[in-house]
């Protein structure tokens, strides 16, 4: 367990210190969000229509921005190495990097979506829903994202495979997170559906994907 | 080792490697740049699948898993450029503490060893390449493991630090470590063998021939 969180605590450091990846994940989410209304005019309720599942797709792509770099810094130091002659399991290290990318990149990205819905005039009324999607749906996000990138990790440009890759099996996360907050507007109740399976993509995606990943990993070599 | 097999791309590197090393000795991989001392030394950690063949450790049963047992000193240091050298060490300690009792040493202490503690606070990136060489050495201390392998544990090290190397490896076999080097230098050790790279793949083409 101290092995663990030793893990958890270092990538997170990491990711907020200098050079880390929080910055640009937050800058690249606000730049795509306020590009949007530049690009579509200044129709405040088409905004406000599209507003959900614009703040999704950009989670998204945010967050994969980081996610190519879970492993590519501790194999390119020799980091990676030695994690796996730790008596912790390599799923369990994996898995604490999913964990660390979660807390250090979603979550910020989350946090900072009311902000950015501002700028889309995004009802009041869907922001509970929204936020919630987001915190039920991310875990998912940075778990997928952690397969692509340690899947690619030998590969040359393995940053933009990992878009190839993974930008494909974010469409059901995306779809039930944009369909909770849509539910939600006509009736509150609604939105329970489409969250209960979001908790489930994550959780399950969770669960899986250290195994996926820590395999991917062995095989590199 | 019994009948250990490896090889790169399409090209053989060794087989049906034989090789047995009782506790307390230490065993130098020589040869030539290409003859395989790396791939032999990440097939021992576990980093590579062998092609055939298996590595054991006699007496730890057989639940054992090597690559706990190892410590592995490679060509790059594991270390990160923003933290300060005390915080890598001490985040290997965490990592790769063991249950097993042993003269596990404090971080301050390793440092000390390693003639490094007057950079404790200095970020890993400011340091030479000798200075993180002999952070990423003071790492064996930190967690004591029966087999220390090493991949030219001597690159960018001075005099000292080489004298520094020799007298680490002395002190782990004379307490019944082993040690598994791979050198262009010949390293003055205790209780060493050598072993040239070369007998691997002569071996085989005899065998082929």
């Amino acid at each position: 367990m101290t092995a663990f969180l030793a893990i958890v605590a270092r990538d997170i450091r990491l990711a907020i210190g200098r050079g880390g990846g929080i910055g640009t994940a937050l800058g690249f989410y606000l730049i795509v969000v306020s590009l949007i209304p530049l690009g579509l005019g200044p129709d405040i309720n088409l905004l406000a229509r599209i507003a959900p599942g614009v703040l999704w797709v950009a989670l998204l792509l945010s967050a994969l921005l980081s996610a190519d770099g879970i492993f590519a810094a501790d194999e390119a130091d020799g980091s990676l190495d030695i994690l796996s002659m730790s008596a912790l399991p390599l799923e369990a290290v994996t898995f604490a990097k999913m964990a660390a990318h979660w807390l250090s990149t979603a979550l910020p990205l989350v946090l900072l979506t009311p902000l950015l819905g501002l700028l889309l005039n995004l009802e009041g009324a869907a922001y509970p829903t929204l936020l919630l999607s987001m915190l039920v749906g991310s875990p998912a996000v940075s778990a997928i994202g952690a397969v692509g990138a340690a899947l690619t990790l030998r590969a040359r440009k393995g940053g933009q495979l990992v878009a190839l890759l993974v930008l494909p099996l974010y469409v059901p996360t995306l779809i039930f997170g944009v369909t909770s907050v849509e539910a939600a507007q006509t009736s509150p109740a609604g939105a329970a559906a489409p969250l209960l399976i979001l908790a489930a993509i994550s959780l399950a995606s969770s669960a899986l994907a250290p195994f996926a990943a820590a395999a991917a990993l062995r095989a590199r070599s | 080792m019994s009948g250990l097999s490896q090889r790169r791309g399409t090209r053989m590197l060794f087989s049906s490697l034989d090789l047995s090393l009782p506790s307390g000795r230490a065993l130098l991989l020589t040869g030539p740049n290409g003859s395989g001392k790396t791939t032999l030394l990440r097939t021992i950690a576990g980093f590579l699948k062998p092609l055939s063949g298996t590595v054991t450790l006699s007496g730890a049963g057989d639940e054992v898993d090597l690559p706990e047992k190892c410590h592995f000193i490679g060509h790059y240091n594991g270390l990160k450029a923003s933290m300060t050298a005390e915080e890598n060490l001490r985040f290997w300690q965490r990592v790769l503490a063991s249950d097993h009792a042993g003269d596990a040493r404090s971080v301050n202490d390793a440092l000390i060893e390693l003639n490094i503690e007057h950079l404790a606070d200095i970020p890993a990136g400011y340091l030479s390449a000798g200075q993180q060489r002999r952070l990423a050495l003071a790492r064996l201390l930190l967690s004591p493991r029966p087999i220390w392998l090493m991949d030219e544990p001597t690159a960018a090290l001075d005099d000292a630090g080489t004298r520094l190397v020799v007298a680490l490896v002395d002190r782990h076999t004379a307490a019944g470590g082993l040690a598994i080097l791979s050198t262009h230098l010949p390293l003055p050790v205790q209780r060493g063998t050598g072993f040239d790279m070369r007998d691997a793949l002569r071996e085989r083409e005899e065998a082929v021939g």
